[in-house]
């Protein structure tokens, strides 16, 4: 490290905008808008950062080729989804490649269907599911409730990513328990903690929290909850209470 | 009911009672013509032999479970919640409580997807990942020794117990000399590790290595071959690949249904493919087939650690982006483990510069682009999946643990259905769930 205060920082390299961390220009899909920072929204805030305003981006569609065997499992799952008389783009809202992973957003109507191609046809053969994990994005409007799969295929030693949308006030998204039983409780984890109720599942209940639980702990408007502890004659908020950064 | 207990007889001694079992051959008379003989037993959730508190349902006609499930959620704890609050770097604190017989794989899991996120797999030091094999292993010796002490004690060997628990604490002493802790570490940081390994390390872990190749033939001569264990285990817990796949089950449980199916050789992280070691596989989808590929792990892991000693060379444990990684250098205080005088004298004294970076860094902590990362080990229960999600803050926006146990667990109800109620124990040890994992 060159850097002569001795302190890791080198401003001729470090501090230009390419090298911001969590920025990603103004590709992607903006999923919110974050405005001021240290999470002072009422007054109080003389940091000078209350002004910032800052879009949230994720990742957005890819375009051909995405490379590797990414285009290869693409072709298939297209091709295969001719076959059954369907339309791909109807089926494939778009397709990520981020990270050297690729994902596929899914139409939540032709979810089952996908999966089970995505499970019988051999070429595809992805015969693991390792479950469903939920995320809410509140400021991503008829998007909010998102739900992830990632399938792996043994037998071409291959991972991909499903991911289906439905919006907050119909939190509808088909069951995937016909096609992968092993999502049972996944799915039933997933309701209970983001209330994405998934149709078509055997026993759809409650599987960490108590039967009677009001709410859905994992949405973003759940708050974490605690209490300030007192340490050293100080008063440390609850974690939920405390300074954000982001 | 029948009125009179005990009939009478008159003799030359006096009157003589003849007390016989009343009216209990009345009662098995009217048992055994009902054929609703159906009760419902909770096991569980306090019960010694479920592996902490996990509640069993199990409908039971006579000795045999017509019907079983499970309870979860005893042990809830809120850890991917909690995660959402505070910094990337904290986020190990909270993972490496989840399943806490596997801390080793649920950092290195959290991690590398952070990690992945950041971009900078390939920056991580051959030291740190040489490390990280070394103590994941090391942690699957400790997981399974576990699973199989409780397992034998649930059958009543207590031997094995004793066994398990002697040799697991060779273990919990090393990772006390390496770690400070001997459960809940938060030594795998993202981006490396908390600190180097301590002087006297390599060799304490050498003389392990030696003394559970001494003790691991143990079990064989105890357990293996024994006609009681055999017979409580074979065809015990049987679940085949079609059942496995279906399920989603993976691990010992995949590899007793004859798939050689490994993270380790198929997607392989930390550098695993560049070790030399064999996946074991049994063909008979059971207990004893999980027992038997659990004790070979174990020596295939004295192999892994071994290669992980002789190439272990001085360098550094954590990323050189000082945006990343920690600017403490621990030392051992007289107070317990703190940051080095020098640096304490380079902060307070010399560089104010320092002391911002430092005080940002812990504070407010590092920033992580947006987008989300899915990075899985094998851990010794199956594939511990991390899908890490982040919208560009100091904080994980998402972090969700696709734990082996919680996925393992649904084959309780297939492996028990139809088998009596003793060989419940046998399966659902078999299994290997820790609630806390389960639950997280």
């Amino acid at each position: 490290m060159s850097d002569a205060n001795g302190n890791g920082v080198n401003p001729e390299k470090d501090l230009g905008t390419d090298n911001l961390p969590g920025q990603r220009g103004e590709g992607g899909e903006e999923i919110r808008v974050q405005r001021g920072m240290f999470g002072a929204s009422n007054g109080g805030d003389t940091s000078g950062y209350g002004g910032l305003v800052r879009s949230v981006r994720l990742p957005g569609p890819a375009t051909r080729p995405y490379g590797g065997w990414f285009d290869e499992v693409a072709d298939e799952l297209e091709g295969a989804l001719e076959e059954q008389g369907l339309v791909p783009e109807n089926v494939i809202e778009k397709t990520v490649v981020d990270r050297d992973e690729i994902t596929f957003h899914i139409e939540r109507e032709h979810l089952v269907r996908v999966a089970q191609t995505l499970r019988d046809d051999p070429a595809l053969r992805f015969e693991l599911c390792t479950g469903v994990s939920g995320v809410h994005y509140p400021g991503d409007k008829g998007r909010e409730l998102h739900a992830v799969y990632h399938l792996r295929s043994i037998t071409h030693n291959r991972l991909i990513r499903l991911e289906v949308s439905a919006p907050d006030g119909d939190p509808h998204i088909p069951s995937l328990v016909s096609v992968y039983p092993t999502n049972d409780w996944h799915e039933r984890e997933t309701y209970d903690f983001f209330g994405i109720v998934f149709d078509g599942h055997p026993a759809l209940t409650r599987i960490m929290m108590p039967d009677d639980w009001q709410g859905f702990p994992q949405r973003k408007d759940y708050p974490l909850g605690g209490i300030p502890v007192e340490y050293k004659g100080a008063q440390i908020p609850a974690p939920d209470q405390r300074r954000s950064y982001s | 009911m029948s009125t009179q207990s005990a009939s009478a007889r008159e003799t030359t001694e006096g009157t003589v009672y003849t007390v016989t079992g009343g009216d209990w051959d009345e009662v098995v008379q009217t048992a055994a013509r009902a054929d609703d003989e159906r009760i419902v037993v909770n096991m569980g959730p306090q019960h010694p032999s479920t592996h902490g508190v996990l509640r069993l349902i199990l409908e039971i006609d006579g000795e045999t479970v017509t019907e079983a499930r499970c309870g979860i959620g005893y042990l809830h704890t809120g850890i991917e919640k909690n995660l959402e609050f505070r910094t990337w770097t904290q986020g190990t604190t909270f993972v490496t409580r989840m399943d806490y017989l596997t801390s080793f794989f649920n950092e290195t899991g959290y991690c590398l997807a952070v990690e992945k996120l950041l971009g900078i797999e390939d920056q991580i030091p051959d030291r740190a990942s040489i490390i990280r094999v070394l103590l994941m292993e090391l942690n699957r010796l400790s997981s399974h020794l576990v699973c199989i002490a409780t397992g034998g004690m649930e059958l009543g060997a207590t031997t094995i117990m004793i066994y398990g628990f002697r040799d697991r604490e060779l273990v919990l002493d090393i990772y006390e000399l390496i770690t400070g802790l001997r459960m809940n570490h938060a030594y795998i940081r993202p981006g490396g590790l908390a600190q180097d390994l301590p002087p006297g390390a390599v060799d304490q872990i050498r003389e392990f290595v030696k003394k559970m190749r001494k003790n691991l033939p143990e079990y064989d001569k105890l357990a293996t071959g024994n006609p009681v264990f055999k017979a409580r285990m074979q065809g015990i817990g049987y679940l085949d690949l079609a059942g496995c796949m279906a399920l989603g089950a993976t691990g010992p449980i995949l590899r007793s249904a004859g798939l050689p199916h490994d993270l380790r050789k198929a997607q392989p992280y930390c550098g695993y493919e560049t070790y030399d070691f064999d996946v074991p596989t049994a063909d008979t989808c059971d207990s004893y087939g999980r027992f038997l590929i659990r004790l070979e792990e174990m020596r295939q892991s004295l192999r892994i650690i071994e290669q992980c000693l002789d190439r272990l060379e001085p360098g550094p444990v954590m990323v050189a982006d000082k945006k990343i990684a920690w600017p403490a250098q621990l030392a051992l205080g007289p107070d317990g483990l703190g940051n080095s005088l020098d640096h304490i004298k380079q902060i307070m004294g010399t560089s104010m510069e320092s002391l911002i970076h430092h005080f940002k860094l812990v504070t407010e902590g590092f920033r992580v682009p947006p987008g989300q990362a899915y990075a899985a080990v094998e851990s010794p229960k199956g594939e511990l999946g991390v899908h890490v999600v982040s919208d560009g803050g100091t904080r994980p926006y998402r972090v969700h643990y696709r734990d082996p146990s919680f996925t393992n667990l649904q084959a309780m109800a297939a492996m028990c259905e139809g088998g009596q109620v003793a060989d419940v124990i046998v399966a659902v040890a078999s299994i290997d769930p820790v609630m806390g994992g389960v639950d997280r």
